[in-house]
């Protein structure tokens, strides 16, 4: 018997450490991350298509979550697990595979691979790069602090004029719209590829996920990406006057019993 | 001669493990479009010789497919661009007048190139020494047939068993993963009624063997299938990670 087959089972840490060590292990916790990672897309996609419902059902939504913070939590806490599960496996393990091609071929030819499939990084890493910047325009307002503490009628966040403002620069639709296409590339080969690294053999079954997956990497991609292509097509966000254009107020501060405690609040023409 | 061609081949060349290598160009004269890729060596090296240089030093056995020992990245493909062929089994009708060849040995650390086109694949050889067998009981060989394997289970284990450690599988492979290699070796054990009472540690300890050498992980690239001179199918490798993933809640003795 080799030292590899010792009978006793370590425990159950050093046994944790050896599964995530092995190229097998790691990559079985890449698949799952990124089918959890996929899950929350398609219910976030769902979401953003209220945007072609009009403001009422989206800031509805909006606020409905926000009014769950035992769900949003955990789920927040949730998908930033899977997330740094998911980068921190992909730094590791192209790393090790770097490692086990020391000298590059003088002629490489690839015969059987897609593009996606050796790229999943460069678009992994332009996905995360997308997020930095997406959460601070969204979810921290950060980059358009006036859009952000818009305020509708009834004193919620105003999601929806948020996004409509956000998305009528053509610089930051088209910039979302890029992304989306990205992950287009990550999933396509992704989605198809986690079932085999889940131990999905039958070549019938992997043909048909790896089909599945280019449809389910363009359905989730395409829903995002009406959005800003409807805000910049003018279907999304006719109601929401431009915020220079001195019409209307778009919002009104006061207006919202108990409104949201927000700092100054953007209406048409001047902060408040 | 009519039907002969000219080649110009580019050739690494490297005297020995530690030391640096580097492409050298010859050209490859008269060569018959029924020559072997490793006949048109042999005859090269024979001028070699006869010009007092070093012949170029590449690997080969059986010459007919079955042994897995030749082993030449032809133009960027391992064994060249014929599919499910082996090097020696490669015939120059697939080649133009006039082109240009480029022939490199295998490339990945676990593979250290020994010399010109030769590389170690002793890695392969401690990969199986970590799981590859079964424990038969001593005595008279059983009867034949005294085991029954189902036709479905003994086709997909003879699939698997074509195997011929090439190493072709990490060549081809972006990320130098042997996972094709140890998925064939895994799966026709776990196929098979002798294989089961090694079946979990098998799959350990072959995944274990295989990381510590250094090859690379599974990206499912397919590049390995396409390049296996005996078309081991990628879902070789799904079941090799199921395997392991099983092992993994399985009491191991
Ligand atoms: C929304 C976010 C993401 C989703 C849904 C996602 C999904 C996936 C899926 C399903 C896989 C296939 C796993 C497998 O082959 O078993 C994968 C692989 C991969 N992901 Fe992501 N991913 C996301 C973000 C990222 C990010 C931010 C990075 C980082 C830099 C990244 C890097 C990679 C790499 C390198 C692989 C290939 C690993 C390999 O097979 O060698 N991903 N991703
Ligand atoms: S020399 Fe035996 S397979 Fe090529």
């Amino acid at each position: 018997m080799t030292p590899d087959q010792s009978p006793e089972r370590p425990c159950l840490l050093a046994a944790a450490r050896g599964f995530v060590g092995s190229s097998v292990g790691a990559k079985a916790l890449m698949a799952l991350s990124g089918l959890g990672l996929i899950g929350f897309l398609v219910v976030h996609m769902g979401g953003n298509l209220q945007m072609h419902l009009g403001p009422e059902p989206m800031n509805a939504y909006a606020k409905a979550l926000k009014g769950q913070p035992l769900v949003l939590w955990p789920a927040r806490l949730g998908l930033l697990g899977m997330f740094l599960l998911h980068v921190g496996l992909a730094f590791h393990l192209n790393a090790k595979n770097a490692k086990a091609r020391p000298i590059a071929y003088a002629s490489d030819r690839a015969v059987a691979s897609t593009w996606a499939s050796r790229h999943m990084l460069l678009t992994g890493a332009l996905v995360l790069a997308f997020l930095g910047y997406h959460l601070a325009h969204f979810t921290l307002g950060l980059t358009h602090a006036d859009h952000f503490a818009l305020v509708d009628a009834q004193g919620r966040h105003d999601v929806y004029a948020m996004v409509v403002h956000g998305f009528r620069s053509p610089v930051v639709a088209g910039s979302y719209v890029l992304a989306m296409f990205v992950l287009a590339l990550h999933l396509s080969h992704g989605f198809g590829s986690l079932w085999r690294s889940l131990g999905t053999s039958s070549p019938a079954l992997v043909d048909a996920l790896r089909k599945a997956g280019i449809a389910v990497a363009l359905a989730i991609t395409l829903g995002f990406a009406t959005v800003p292509i409807g805000v910049v097509a003018g279907t999304i966000g006719r109601e929401v006057p431009r915020l220079d254009a001195g019409g209307p107020p778009v919002t009104e501060l006061g207006a919202a019993p108990g409104g949201r405690e927000a700092g100054p609040v953007r209406v048409a023409g001047g902060v408040r | 001669m009519s039907g002969t061609m000219n080649l110009k081949l580019r050739v690494w060349r490297q005297p020995s493990a530690g030391q640096p290598g580097a492409f050298r160009d010859y050209e490859a004269k008269d060569v018959s479009p029924d020559e072997s890729f490793l006949e048109m060596f042999d005859r090269l090296n024979e001028r070699l010789i006869e010009q007092g240089e070093e012949p170029i030093a590449f690997e080969h056995d059986c010459r007919e497919g079955i042994c897995g020992a030749c082993s030449m990245v032809i133009d960027g493909i391992p064994h060249g661009p014929e599919r499910a062929t082996t090097t020696c089994q490669l015939f120059m009708r697939h080649f133009r007048d006039g082109q240009t060849v480029v022939v490199e040995p295998w490339r990945a650390a676990a593979f250290p190139v020994l010399k010109d086109l030769v590389c170690d694949r002793g890695s392969f050889d401690r990969i199986l020494q970590a799981g590859g067998f079964v424990s038969v009981a001593t005595g008279n060989a059983p009867d034949a047939n005294s085991v029954p394997i189902g036709k479905e289970a003994a086709d997909a284990a003879m699939d698997a068993a074509q195997c011929i450690g090439c190493g072709a599988c990490v060549a081809a492979c972006k990320n130098a993963s042997a996972m094709l290699f140890v998925a064939a070796k895994v799966s026709h054990l776990a196929l098979l009624p002798q294989g089961q009472p090694e079946r979990a540690r098998r799959a350990l300890g072959m995944v274990k063997a295989m990381d510590r050498e250094g090859f690379g992980a599974c990206t499912n690239y397919g590049e390995c299938e396409a390049a296996c001179p005996k078309s081991i199918s990628v879902s070789y490798i799904a079941r090799l990670n199921r395997e392991y993933l099983r092992a993994q809640v399985t009491p191991t003795v």
